[in-house]
């Protein structure tokens, strides 16, 4: 047994008092009005003190989060060092940066396509966001669902600022996807008959939510990886990229490396760089708690940016309505939405409802901070504070067995605390999620420096400003693979000059006009939770 | 206050508060960690880890993320375990019983020990798994091993040389790919697409103003 507070098992009780009468009366959904009201008032997107202007770069003028723009404004780790590009360690077709989902979607289609590959990332291929996606991915696939509901979904949910053509092409790419995973051997959850089990995650209009069980990321991460071995696609691991290498005509051409352990400098000349480096929850943005892994330090952002690539979003994040926020040991560790998804509802103190479970994630984590901050509704917790999540509702709605059969990594992550959530309700809190802007690029998905391509959450404008559940394991397979054969078929073509860092300088000097003295390198590489001893 | 109890990493002496993992314990004492950490959430399989506690016998298993720490609890993790990881070509083998014996031959070594079992981060039956592909039931082999995080700790532990997490992934994808059944619906919806039945309506969609867009999108009919 958890050991609660007082407090919290007083609240405890009237959630389940309440949990009959809450089941039959499903909260309503809010009117678009209602949204952008509690959106204003309490997304931290809209928290102006926590922005700054940018004063260098493609994107100088722009407004970014202070922790980014000491990352983008940052100091190289490659100046001031001995650096021969004459000598490449590494020579290669296409260079991927990054082993998550979206690099490795990236490697496997341009091996395919007949490219000379190399992965390089910083920890281990498959230690990446994609990993721990738990939800689902979302194809429009099904008979009463078209690949035009899809897009307005996303459109619509992504407040109308996605690219358009972007969005066109994950949604119309989106079944190839799924058809694409299945061939690789992904088992999705499937009727006797064939039929894709779905379910709804917020703000989708149909049921289209594709699921491995609570470990679809996983179940897709581990094939394809087990497919970039086994087509010997070399994996250079522990090892960073700290720069972007371009040659005298200003198109990418590699990336110097460094070793994280031993921190040899490495080269690696290619004659097109794929940038699938990922997220930036591990900035801790607001100081908010983070569900991504442990490498989400937003490299793939500074190391375009310095390289002269535009930005498109950089100032919106996605906090996910779910992380836990109890116990400690497990703050701000994602609970899926699919828990929403069947049927347990999100409930204050009192144990009254007071949002509908599956409005878009950035309405539903803003009226959780409006239960919390503005009405004082929230529960007590070590770290902070946090309101119900009703999992009990599950077993109730489904079926006895349901959560093992559908969540079972949540009733294991839980269990190990002596959380039964079969049985019990848990504590929930918004998580920092997902950067939901990145790099600009275009249809080919190749970014605004020549040569340098993108794919996954480090490519900003495909989801807009904030992005519906499930699809992002979407957008990192449908970009991926994108990437991949746009990288690889250019790289027939490419001739690359002389290689430099000439415009790793001319960033310095801009710094140095500008009045800007970085104290932080960059890129982070890793957090540092190290405790400072005291001397 | 907060409670502190001691731990040993590496045979070393740290005392931590009581209320961390063995990671997070890990970084109190000072460690900044390269290997032996990824998603920090039990998925990845990263930071496997062996503990013994002080007086007793029992030799445990665990991710040192999902994991509190004890008092007298000696720690050694585990980064990395050479798994073996047989190449082959997903288009071209079969779900047959001779193709664990080809590339996984030394599962039929199985001692029956249950030491795999016994050591599993994730609570799994990972000898039964085992014994499913000895018998080719790829299906079940799949279902059984389905939450493996691949920490290769069962490996570590098998007298006969298994590299349980890779003869299921072997299992699963063969499972996925060859015997689970094929989903109509799908390979429909592609066809369609490839043949442009959804050009035009999308990119009637593409060219409204969002203005349209928006009375469109806030009055949807949403599947109940």
């Amino acid at each position: 047994m958890y050991q609660y507070t007082e407090e919290q098992i007083i609240s405890m009780k009237k959630v389940e008092a309440t949990r009959a009468e809450r089941m039959k009366n499903l909260f309503p959904r809010m009117s678009a009005e209602e949204k952008e009201k509690v959106l204003k008032e309490n997304h931290p997107d809209y928290i102006e003190s926590a922005y700054e202007t940018l004063k260098v770069g493609p994107n100088k003028g722009d407004k970014v989060l202070h922790e980014l723009a000491d990352l983008l404004q940052g100091k190289s780790r490659v100046l001031g060092k001995r650096i021969n590009l004459k000598k490449p360690d590494y020579d290669v077709d296409v260079l991927v940066i990054g082993g998550g989902g979206a690099g490795s979607s990236a490697a496997i289609t341009a091996h395919a396509n007949g490219a000379n590959v190399m992965m390089v990332t910083k920890l281990r291929i498959g230690d990446a966001n994609t990993m721990m996606a738990e939800g689902g991915i979302q194809a429009a696939d099904k008979e009463n669902d078209s690949p035009s509901i899809h897009y307005l979904d996303a459109f619509g949910g992504g407040h109308f600022a996605a690219k358009r053509e972007l969005l066109y092409k994950l949604v119309t790419e989106a079944p190839d996807a799924i058809l694409w995973l299945s061939k690789l051997g992904v088992m999705f959850d499937k009727a006797p008959d064939g039929t894709m089990i779905t379910t709804h995650g917020g703000g989708t209009s149909r049921k289209r939510m594709h699921a491995c069980k609570d470990y679809s990321g996983a179940e897709i991460m581990r094939t394809l990886r087990d497919e970039v071995l086994n087509r010997n696609i070399p994996v250079v691991d522990f090892t960073a990229a700290i720069e972007i290498i371009k040659d005298d005509e200003g198109k990418a051409c590699g990336a110097v490396l460094m070793n994280m352990e031993t921190k040899e400098i490495l080269i690696a000349r290619a004659k097109t760089v794929i940038i699938a480096t990922g997220g930036a929850g591990r900035l801790h943005y607001q100081g908010f708690p983070t569900s991504n892994h442990y490498g989400a330090t937003a490299d793939g952002l500074v190391l375009a940016y310095r390289a002269g690539a535009k930005l498109l979003y950089a100032d919106t994040l996605q906090y996910h309505p779910t992380g836990a926020a109890e116990p400690t040991q497990i703050f701000g560790a994602l609970v899926t939405e699919k828990v929403r998804s069947l049927g347990a509802q999100l409930v204050n103190k009192d144990g009254n409802a007071f949002v509908y479970s599956l409005e878009t994630r950035d309405v539903t984590a803003s009226s959780i901070i409006r239960e919390c901050k503005q009405r004082h509704n929230g529960v007590k917790t070590v770290d902070g504070e946090g309101v119900w999540l009703d999992t009990p509702m599950i077993e109730l709605i489904g079926g006895e067995g349901t959560i093992e059969k559908r969540i079972p990594a949540m009733m294991r992550m839980f269990g190990k605390y002596g959380i039964d959530i079969r049985k019990e309700p848990i504590l929930i809190y918004p998580t920092l999620h997902y950067q939901n802007g990145g790099i600009d690029i275009s249809t080919d998905g190749q970014s605004g420096v020549e040569n340098l391509y993108v794919a996954g959450e480090a490519v900003g404008g495909i989801h807009g400003r904030n992005r519906l559940m499930g699809n992002s394991l979407l957008d990192i397979i449908v970009f991926g693979r994108n990437a991949g054969k746009y990288a690889s078929e250019k790289a027939k073509t490419v001739k690359i000059g002389r290689m430099n860092l000439d415009h790793v300088k001319a960033f310095k000097k801009e710094l140095d006009e500008a009045g800007i003295n970085p104290v932080k390198f960059s890129p982070q590489l890793l957090p540092n939770y190290t405790r400072q001893p005291s001397i | 206050m907060e409670k502190k109890v001691n731990v040993y990493f590496f045979g070393k002496k740290y005392q931590v508060p009581d209320s961390l993992t063995i990671m997070k314990a890990m970084e109190y004492a000072g460690y900044q960690l390269i290997r032996g950490c990824g998603c920090r959430n039990g998925f990845c399989g990263a930071c496997a880890t062996i503990y013994r506690i002080h007086g007793k016998q029992e030799l445990k298993a665990c991710l040192a993320c999902q994991t509190k720490v004890e008092e007298g609890m000696y720690v050694a993790t585990l980064p990395f375990f050479p798994l073996v990881k047989q190449v082959y070509d997903i288009e071209k083998i079969k779900p047959t019983e001779q193709i664990m014996m080809q590339l996984y031959p030394e599962i039929y070594s199985c001692i029956g020990c249950n030491a795999c079992t016994k050591s599993c981060t994730q609570g799994l039956n990972v000898m039964q798994y085992i014994a499913y592909a000895q018998r080719g039931e790829f299906e079940k082999c799949a279902e059984e091993s389905f939450d493996c995080v691949m920490c290769g700790v069962c490996s570590a532990r098998c007298p006969a040389g298994i590299s349980h997490p890779q003869v299921a992934e072997l299992a699963r994808r063969l499972y996925g790919k060859y015997i689970a059944p094929e989903c109509k619906h799908l390979e429909k919806r592609v066809q369609e697409i490839n043949n442009g039945d959804y050009v035009k309506i999308i990119e009637d969609l593409m060219n409204k103003p969002v203005s349209e867009l928006k009375e469109l999108y806030n009055n949807r009919d949403i599947e109940k």
